[in-house]
């Protein structure tokens, strides 16, 4: 379980992220939502280490990030899968030595096993005559399963994406939703996704997480979240005629 | 105090370079991979600078020469002063510090922009070591590098003051060995090593910490690339005070 515990960030005299307290649970996609300047990529990367929160603590499964030495850290991170929202595939690097570079990074296996395991996970997310491409050889969505594979190639316990979805058109966004829950659930391992897709936030947000000016205003499902009379997650989540009356539909349907 | 905080944030980076050390298989393919793009790859504009650079030094030392007391052997021995002491290593440097910098500060500075560098760290691999050490040990192989400068640079030298009519080879060939101190070599190998390791390391700075999108990717190479020059002839000034002073 990931546990973050009255989180503070600064940015000079900005409050950037403003006393989140939350936790992430195994085996579930918990998503963070809300609109462009909410923090949510502050927050992500407090989450991974890359930002140095003022206040609060981060835990993973008992280790507190902050009183890891170096060494633990890196250790720790060895644990961490991300997928960026660019992908952010190394350009000089094929498909195959883009998902190998953990493994040649931090195991002693030999080339066979890697190509093996290379081999596997690539199958894994769907792309198999892609090995010896680059990525600029390839499509966006293609990117993205490529960067989900390099994630999940060490077998992480825990996997950070950010806005994995955009850019992408609708029908791969879903491909790429599903493929993502569903590794959460074969691996057992916490998802933490940031997004503002309102289809990730319905279709797989087992645990979601609305922030604003930095604040935590809502947590809940993407059951609940149908349901709550929080005015700023009503207006943000369904802000457009389309999501209202999908709303609607819902509450009718339940009632 | 902006400049105190980029020399203390530039010697921590220098400090961060050599710690935790990537495996030994995955660097070593990786300097390889640089001394081919850092060394090899600028060969060929060291060697069509200094040949022409040799010349030109050959050619106004010759038209300079209007004493018929002073010996025409000065010709190459002023060819062979200024190519050993000054062209080879410090004009070299500032011409690759334009070629070989701007890569630097570019490529890492594309890796900054598009989270590649943010990929490695979440990894839990030292980027400074994974992306900086290569190019420091690559760059401890330019002083070969300056030798081919030296040599090209006097070879200019002698053909355009042979061919040029300014001279006999015998003679400029008497001027090259005319009061040669073997410790000049070493001084220039001395400076080399140094400029080697600001070239590798500055334009890594500039990248490594670099801000914003693509177009500041361009203003960083322009930065690093004043930078790093402006070191290189600061620490030249050190250096042959320290050394022939």
């Amino acid at each position: 379980m990931i546990e973050v515990d009255n989180l503070h960030k600064y940015f000079g005299d900005a409050h950037v992220l403003d006393g989140i307290t939350t936790s992430f649970e195994k085996g579930k996609t918990n998503l963070i939502i809300g609109q462009s300047g909410s923090g949510k990529t502050v927050f992500m990367k407090c989450l991974l280490g890359l930002l140095v929160p003022d206040k609060g603590t981060i835990s993973y499964d008992g280790r507190r990030f902050a009183e890891l030495t170096l060494d633990e850290r890196r250790s720790l991170r060895q644990e961490m899968g991300m997928v960026f929202q660019g992908s952010a595939l190394f350009d000089s690097m094929t498909v195959e030595g883009n998902v190998m570079f953990p493994l040649e990074m931090f195991t002693d296996q030999s080339r066979s096993e890697m190509e093996d395991r290379v081999n596997f996970v690539l199958k894994r997310v769907n792309l198999i005559d892609a090995h010896k491409k680059f990525p600029s050889e390839i499509s966006g969505g293609m990117q993205k399963r490529v960067a989900i594979a390099r994630a999940i190639v060490m077998n992480p316990k825990y996997l950070f994406c950010d806005e994995p979805n955009s850019g992408l058109d609708p029908n791969t966004a879903i491909i790429i939703d599903n493929l993502i829950q569903e590794i959460t659930k074969e691996y057992d391992i916490i998802t933490v996704i940031n997004s503002h897709d309102m289809n990730s936030v319905m279709e797989i947000g087992e645990k979601i997480i609305f922030l604003r000016n930095g604040i935590k205003e809502w947590e809940g499902t993407n059951q609940e979240i149908f349901k709550t009379d929080n005015e700023a997650i009503t207006n943000f989540v369904y802000s457009s005629e389309l999501y209202k009356k999908v709303r609607q539909v819902y509450i009718s349907e339940s009632d | 105090m902006n400049y105190v905080s980029y020399i203390g944030s530039y010697a921590i980076m220098v400090r961060e370079v050599f710690k935790k050390p990537t495996k030994w298989s995955v660097m070593r393919t990786l300097i390889l991979k640089e001394i081919d793009e850092l060394i090899f790859g600028s060969l060929g504009i060291i060697i069509f600078i200094s040949l022409f650079i040799g010349g030109v030094v050959s050619i106004q030392t010759a038209l300079n020469l209007d004493n018929p007391l002073i010996p025409l052997s000065l010709i190459g021995f002023a060819t062979r002063q200024s190519v050993i002491l000054e062209f080879a290593p410090t004009f070299t440097s500032i011409i690759m510090a334009g070629k070989v910098g701007s890569y630097i500060t570019s490529s890492i500075g594309t890796m900054r922009v598009t989270e590649q560098i943010d990929a490695l760290e979440v990894m839990g691999v030292n980027s400074l070591n994974y992306l900086v050490f290569p190019k420091i040990i690559a760059m401890m192989i330019y002083p070969f590098a300056v030798a081919v400068a030296m040599y090209v640079g006097i070879l200019g030298g002698w053909m355009a003051a042979v061919f040029g009519d300014f001279t006999s080879s015998a003679e400029f060939i008497e001027g090259l060995q005319l009061d040669f101190k073997p410790f000049h070599i070493t001084y220039s190998f001395i400076k080399t090593f140094v400029f080697a390791f600001v070239l590798a390391t500055i334009p890594s700075y500039h990248g490594y910490y670099m801000e914003g999108g693509a177009l500041d990717v361009g203003k960083a190479a322009t930065t690093s690339f004043v930078w790093t020059s402006v070191a290189i002839i600061v620490m030249n000034f050190i250096l042959t005070q320290l050394l022939l002073g």
